[in-house]
């Protein structure tokens, strides 16, 4: 036992070395990226800088390496800090909670815990069997998808923080909004009878035992598995980007899509409902849009949406929840994206 | 040695599943290997968080996917 915890010492420290190492070089990329694409693409290949075709080919060499860059570091040490969290902690946390606070801390647990949304259903019968309050249960599960560590990650690369920060708070909001209310709506007879019956039994704690090497080579491996996931999305969305920052006039969103037109933010959010799995596309193609005059609040909203609002989620779902539920939810979710896209268009 | 992986067959179930079979080849162990998708039966299990690796009866991870030499370790740790 003795020489084990020596061996995990050890481990954990040359670990630690390797991270403060590739900090270094991130660090170093970071700086020199832009640098390195102004000399590439103007200087070696001599596109000229003010003409559509130098500033396209710039913009998207130039974003694409900053995006990669910046989910390599950010989903990293996200999934290491995560991994002090677990389901089982999160649930231990809220269980017994009155509706109030538990929701609020619902929401917050939502962003916190590492948490995949195919998991929604044993986590939904496991909350609820445990005592946790449905609208924190629920406050959970809206949080959850919304503020998404790739999607935060893309706003900050493509808007700046002010902006990412805005998109954090705004989930937050809508996350606790619609949950209260759905908590007031006495829905409980609407979940499926068995959940209330099920015996959970006193779960396993997946973040027990982890040194600083496993949880380091946890959040290596997410930043794997979701560069494998998005980087052609992330490509297609960037290079339609990079064309219609070029080619599309300027005014073209600014009549249809701008902030006067009432109908603009439930038409968007309508939209992003069956586009769950291209956030990582769709962002860099709407932050693009966002430069040719549609609304900050539209385009807020419609992120949410693809996010929030996941057709495979309610599916999932519709074996803890009755229709009726689902339904409920669905629309007082986005009801609360509609209304938060609508206050940032008056507001910004 | 009887093994099950639990979850829902979602991505990260099945790469659980394709890990534990590496493991066991490269080990030279043979084992049971049982795919449990039914939710009550994995909420009997205590697991809250999918995929989920139940070696004999025991959990031994949940909420991740752990690397074929991982799971080696835990199993031969059985």
């Amino acid at each position: 036992m003795q020489a084990t915890v020596a061996g995990a010492q050890r481990a954990d420290a040359r670990a630690w070395l390797l991270v403060v190492a590739a900090l270094a070089v991130w660090i170093v990329l970071y700086r020199t990226i832009l640098p390195f694409w102004d000399w590439w693409v103007y200087g070696v290949v001599g596109l000229d800088p003010a003409t559509r075709l130098g500033g396209a080919v710039h913009f998207f060499f130039y974003d694409v390496s900053k995006i990669l860059l910046l989910l390599t570091g950010i989903v990293f040490v996200v999934t290491v800090l995560r991994s002090f969290l677990s389901v089982e902690r999160t649930r231990a946390l809220l269980g017994g909670r009155r509706a109030g606070l538990g929701t609020v801390l619902g929401a917050l647990l939502g962003v916190a815990t590492p948490f995949c949304s195919c998991s929604a259903v044993p986590a939904f019968i496991g909350f609820v069997a445990a005592g946790v309050p449905l609208s924190a249960t629920l406050a959970f599960l809206i949080a959850s998808p919304m503020v998404d560590v790739v999607a935060v990650t893309l706003l900050y690369g493509l808007f700046g923080w002010q902006i990412a920060a805005l998109y954090v708070g705004a989930g937050l909001v809508v996350a606790i909004v619609a949950a209260t209310l759905l908590g007031r709506l006495r829905l409980e007879r609407f979940v499926e009878g068995f959940v209330f019956e099920t015996r959970v039994r006193a779960g396993v704690d997946p973040a027990l035992g982890l040194g600083w090497a496993d949880r380091f080579a946890l959040g290596l491996d997410e930043v794997g598995s979701i560069l494998r996931r998005i980087w052609p999305f992330l490509l297609v969305g960037i290079g339609l980007g990079a064309a219609i920052h070029g080619w599309l006039p300027e005014d073209l969103f600014a009549r249809i899509a701008g902030p006067d037109n009432p109908f603009a933010v439930p038409l968007a959010v309508l939209l992003g409902v069956p586009l769950y799995t291209n956030v990582v596309g769709v962002i860099p193609l709407v932050a693009a849009l966002q430069a040719k005059g549609l609304a900050m609040g539209t385009l807020l909203a419609f992120m949410m949406s693809v996010v929030a609002l996941s057709l495979p989620e309610m599916i999932l779902l519709r074996r803890v929840l009755k229709p009726q539920l689902i339904a409920i939810f669905a629309a007082v979710v986005a009801a609360g994206i509609v209304g938060v896209g609508i206050l940032f268009n008056a507001v910004l | 040695m009887n093994v099950k992986v639990l979850g829902s067959g979602c991505a990260n179930c099945q790469r659980l599943a394709a890990n534990v079979q590496l493991a066991l080849e490269h080990a030279g162990m043979t084992a049971e290997v049982e795919k449990v998708e039914d939710i009550a039966a994995i909420m009997g299990y205590g697991v809250t968080a999918t995929p989920a690796l139940v070696v004999d009866e025991r959990v031994l991870v949940s909420g991740r996917v752990p690397s074929p030499s991982q799971i080696e370790a835990l199993l031969r740790g059985v």
